[in-house]
């Protein structure tokens, strides 16, 4: 078994499962689903370097082999981009079930207020 | 002053006369109207001294490259044509600018009022001399633009909307279809350079493409100019301020059509289609308004149907594709211009005297207003084409021509139909000016008020009315040079022969002139009689049936798009996917090649196979367990953690150490989301959809799981590696290559990033900022506690552990920043470090007490972030080099001994800055939410009990 068929099949395996959830129709799980496939994404980009052990392009005069340090870069901003957007999307989703009592994703009022916390009786109450 | 500067400032001037205008929006009305009367003084005076040279055959030209890749050049050019246009347009809006000033009271918006006017002046100065036909597109675009905000100037009327809307709708879906044509005709030609296609007559009219460009253009300038039957918008525009209907819709941009078929006169006109198209709509358009004109009652609206017929008459004359007609049309194009503006201001002046434009209401005007009704009259009798007005001598003209072209094989069908338009010209003439002036006050009520107004307001239309009249006494003298130059522009060649007078003999056009000036007589003395017969028959509305098709429209569009974009992210995720692996699919199907490349795989270890199996359960465990929320967070984590570890292995250390931070800044986040959001909703997918949408998601895993594969599995072709490699150290002064790229080699794109990171960032401040009120705020303060609290709330080991693990970390926070550029490090991954310890003191002392002790502020750390950044980048500009191209230097110290500075750091402190303010400000914001909203409630409890 190669490192390259475990990059693989992990990248197949986190497509996979983030398009599925990304086609439920809660909030959270379209979340879950984007944040998976964002860990497949980023992998993919960082593996078209190629894998290559132990050769980190760290620049040294002894040290002719080196992996490519560009999709690296690319990666390295790729990941911090996704904590962004999945941090807008969390927001986004949290501020919506705020105005709507419903978390699912076209807005239809599913009622779920009687599982939780949230909504239920109007007009404010205890504090947390 | 040099020529192309002065044709820059001609254009530029309007343009800047609005800018200034709109600054000082509160200014009195006499700063308004003295800067738009100013600069339209200027341009004219600019203008004049164009004059003597253009007439006599100079042609001033200008020229700068704007987008020289699509042909669009910045090219100005005043030929006659241009000459006249430009005059009419400055000189005429120069003295609608000082008509407007006693117009307009004082208390109205008068600086939206005159920038938009001064805009519009630049834009359609901008149509007449530009030289080049997208350059002319633009400021085309602009006049509709412009219109549509003037008549719509008086905001409080619903048929100024209205009208507005209805202009913008036609002469902007008209400036559509020109785009097309002239587009289309630059392609022919060869070139969008007005002069070259000029040349290029015979080229465009031999061309497939002619019958194409030539209807598309046609319909640009119809609806510009009111063609029939784009005609219906011109009267809805009356409902603009009547200085603006004097300028934009009869003297200046009505006539933006017919100034555009002169134009292309050389290049479109002379075919069989061109001239049947263009006579006919003319033609119509002559008798429709005419005759529509004879029974309407608003003053204005009588005016507009005049000026739809009278560009019909223009139309017309352009359409016979006979010089001798071009000669005509420019002469009535001065005429008009004169007599309607005039007219149109007067009519401005009785309904500012009486308090109405209903010339049912008004009459015997004479007596209370004698200049008024002198200059009126007059105006009104070039309209009708009387001698010895200037309107006779170009009615005589047309009139003369219309036998020489044989409409549908009949040469008399021409003569016959253009006398009835004459002659019912010469009635609603007739009737404005005796029903206006003479006769008796027929009711009390407009009158009392009524008296001339002072010389500002009639100076203006009794200058034209001047003109008018001497167009008609010294023809030769006064407009010879300039018609003879704009004949010779129009036609592309020498004008003809030409004798301007009131007399010519007996012949054909003056017994057809008779016989109009006779009927237009009977038909005011049979006024009352064809009224009463019009009334009774049930005319269509141009109006309602606009409407309707309007809202025909939007029904439709609103079913097409309800049905090609339903209002269901899960369907359209489904669509978006399903297409994505569809492609893939097709790619795999017809591309062929084997799957398995012959680049040798790396061994696996033991503890990499391990790594994957607790991947693959992991995330096998997220999709099984997903609606349990807060345990999906630790299978998350798991992926996330064995990715960091892959990175590790794979030679990234930097991505390892990045991976790692914002699995911990990620957690936290949805941890704290969680705290809000549903524990553990139920079940809402039914089964069957849940096989559908796995089936798909195994189909997209297998497949790009199969690319990475074939990727993996082949050697990379030629790659930039061993460039950035080279000159990290030489060229960028730090051995971590991911860091110099980062902060010199693609230096750019981080700057995007960052700044990205930092709307986001704001975006979430703006989203959460709000939630604290209306139907959010509500359900925060009705929030509870739905998950086991420890007893304890704030433990006092994890305070202790985490106060005394913060100068440690930020240590480890700076030590990263300072070794990033030579090893694995840098201002991402450190900005991630120290905001993990400001989080975690977050997270055990609570919002508050952090809070307090909080030293900065996230925005502005965005906020200087970016602009350091950029600064950086600007520094390099300073020194001659590119935007954002690093330098460096060594320096010994003692003790220390030598280190480098490199203005890279300074990038990355940008970096740190922006990247560490957006984390902060998103999370912190999201953990004080909830306070917030309590303390609202408090606040509110606290007002209602305390006042």
């Amino acid at each position: 078994m190669t490192y390259e068929f475990l990059v693989a099949s992990a990248i197949g395996v986190l497509v996979a499962g983030g398009i599925f959830l990304a086609l439920r129709a809660r909030t959270f799980q379209v979340v879950l689903g984007l944040t998976l496939i964002s860990y497949a994404v980023n992998l993919f980009l960082f593996a078209s370097g190629r894998l290559v052990v132990g050769r980190p392009p760290i620049w040294d005069k002894a040290v002719a082999e080196y992996t490519d340090p560009l999709p690296q870069a690319l990666a390295l901003t790729a990941i911090v981009i996704t904590f962004g957007m999945t941090a807008f999307v969390v927001i986004l989703s949290l501020r919506s079930f705020l105005e709507t009592g419903s978390d699912h994703v076209d807005g239809d009022t599913v009622p779920c207020d009687a599982q939780d916390g949230l909504g239920g009786n109007k007009g404010g109450g205890d504090q947390p | 002053m040099a020529i192309p500067l002065t044709l820059l400032t001609l254009v530029a001037l309007p343009f800047l006369a609005a800018l200034a205008i709109a600054l000082v929006t509160g200014a009195s009305r006499a700063v308004h109207s003295g800067i738009a009367g100013g600069a339209s003084a200027v341009g004219l005076a600019l203008l004049a001294t164009l004059a003597g040279p253009v007439i006599a055959g100079e042609v001033p030209t200008a020229r700068w490259d704007w987008v020289p890749t699509l042909g669009l050049d910045l090219a100005l050019m005043v030929d006659p044509l241009g000459l006249m246009f430009a005059g009419l347009i400055l000189g005429i809006g120069l003295l609608v600018v000082i008509f407007a000033h006693f117009y307009l009271y004082a208390g109205e918006a008068t600086g939206r009022f005159f920038a938009s006017l001064m805009l519009f002046q630049g834009a359609m100065l901008g149509i007449v001399i530009a030289g080049n036909v997208l350059l002319l597109l633009v400021f085309w675009e602009l006049t509709s633009l412009a219109s549509f905000l003037l008549i719509g100037f008086w905001q409080h009327k619903a048929e100024g909307r209205q009208g507005a809307r209805m202009a913008l709708a036609v002469t902007g879906g008209g400036g559509l279809a020109l785009i097309g044509g002239l587009l289309l005709l630059g392609v022919v030609a060869g070139s969008f350079d007005l002069a070259t296609i000029l040349e290029r007559g015979d080229i465009v009219r031999a061309s497939p493409h002619y019958p194409v460009l030539l209807g598309l253009i046609l319909l640009g300038c119809f609806t510009k100019s009111a063609q029939f039957p784009f005609h219906f918008w011109l009267p809805h525009a009356m409902a603009a301020p009547t200085p603006v209907s004097a300028y934009l819709h009869s003297a200046t941009m009505v006539k933006a059509g017919v100034f555009l078929l002169a134009r292309l006169w050389p290049v479109l006109a002379g075919t069989e289609a061109y001239t049947l198209i263009v006579t006919s709509v003319g033609l119509i358009t002559m008798i429709l308004g005419a005759g529509v004109a004879l029974f309407r009652h608003d003053l204005k609206s009588i005016l507009a149907y005049s000026t739809i017929s009278q560009l019909g008459m223009l139309v017309m004359l352009l359409g016979f594709s006979l010089k001798a007609a071009a000669l005509a049309a420019v002469l009535h194009i001065l005429n008009h211009a004169a007599f309607k503006a005039a007219l149109f201001m007067s009519a401005g002046i009785v309904e500012h005297e009486t308090g109405t434009r209903d010339i049912r209401r008004l009459g015997g005007l004479a007596k209370a207003m004698p200049i008024t009704a002198i200059i009126a009259t007059l105006a009104a009798a070039s309209m009708a084409g009387l001698p010895p007005l200037g309107g006779f001598i170009s009615k005589e003209l047309m009139l003369y021509e219309t036998p020489k072209v044989a409409l549908l094989g009949l040469p008399w069908l021409l003569p016959v139909l253009a006398t009835l338009g004459a002659t019912f010209s010469v009635g609603y003439s007739l009737r404005l000016a005796g029903h206006l002036f003479l006769g008796k006050p027929r009711e009390a009520e407009p009158f009392a008020r009524a008296h001339d107004p002072g010389a500002g307001m009639w100076g203006g239309p009794a200058l034209l009315t001047a003109l008018a009249v001497l167009l008609g006494l010294i023809p030769m003298a006064l407009a010879a040079p300039l018609v003879g130059a704009v004949t010779g522009a129009v036609t592309g060649a020498p004008a003809p022969e030409f004798d301007l007078a009131l007399w010519h003999g007996v012949n054909l056009a003056l017994v057809l002139s008779l016989i109009a000036v006779a009927g237009g007589a009977l038909l005011l003395w049979q006024h009352q009689t064809l009224l009463a017969l019009w009334e009774r028959v049930r005319w269509p509305d141009a109006k309602r049936m606009f409407e309707a098709t309007i809202a025909f429209a939007d029904r439709w569009t609103r079913k097409a798009i309800v049905a090609s974009h339903a209002p269901s992210l899960q369907n359209m995720l489904l669509a978006t996917f399903g297409v994505i692996v569809a492609l893939v699919i097709d790619g795999v199907v017809t591309g062929g090649g084997v799957l398995t490349g012959a680049r040798p795989g790396l061994p696996a270890s033991a503890p990499g196979i391990i790594a994957w199996v607790l991947m693959i359960a992991a995330t096998a465990a997220v999709v099984n367990d997903s609606r349990n929320r807060l345990r999906v967070l630790i299978y998350i984590s798991v992926i996330g953690l064995v990715i960091s570890l892959a990175f590790v292995q794979f030679s990234a250390p930097d991505l390892a150490l990045t991976q790692i931070s914002v699995e911990v800044v990620t957690i936290l986040l949805l941890l704290l989301a969680l705290n809000l959001l549903p524990k553990s909703p139920p079940l809402l997918s039914s089964a069957p959809r849940k096989w559908r949408d796995g089936a798909l998601a195994v189909a997209g895993g297998v497949l790009v799981g199969g690319i990475a594969w074939a990727m993996l599995t082949r050697d990379v072709g030629t790659t930039i590696a061993a460039y950035h490699l080279a000159n990290a150290k030489s060229g960028g002064g730090g051995t971590n290559v991911v860091n110099v790229i980062l902060v010199d080699f693609r230096a750019f794109d981080t700057l995007g990033e960052i700044i990205v990171l930092g709307v986001a960032g704001l975006g979430i401040f703006a989203l959460l900022d709000t939630a604290v009120v209306g139907a959010a705020g509500a359900r925060l303060r009705a929030w509870r506690m739905d998950t086991v609290l420890s007893p304890e709330r704030h433990p006092m080991m994890l305070v202790m552990a985490s106060r005394i693990v913060l100068p440690l970390t930020l240590t480890v926070g700076i030590f990263l920043f300072l070794r990033g550029h030579n090893q694995p490090g840098g201002g991402f991954i450190a900005a991630l470090v120290v905001a993990i310890a400001f989080l975690v003191q977050y997270l055990a002392a609570g919002f508050d007490w952090s809070d307090e002790r909080r030293r900065f502020s996230e925005h502005k750390m965005i906020a200087w972030g970016v602009l350091a950044a950029i600064a950086t980048g600007l520094g390099s500009l300073l020194f001659g080099a590119n935007f954002l191209t690093s330098t460096f230097e060594y320096f010994t110290l003692p003790l220390i001994g030598t280190f480098e500075l490199a203005s890279a750091m300074m990038f990355d402190i940008g970096v740190f800055l922006a990247v560490f303010g957006a984390v902060m400000l998103a999370l912190a914001k999201l953990s004080n939410i909830a306070q917030r909203a309590a303390r609202a409630t408090v606040e509110q409890h606290e007002r209602e009990t305390g006042a």
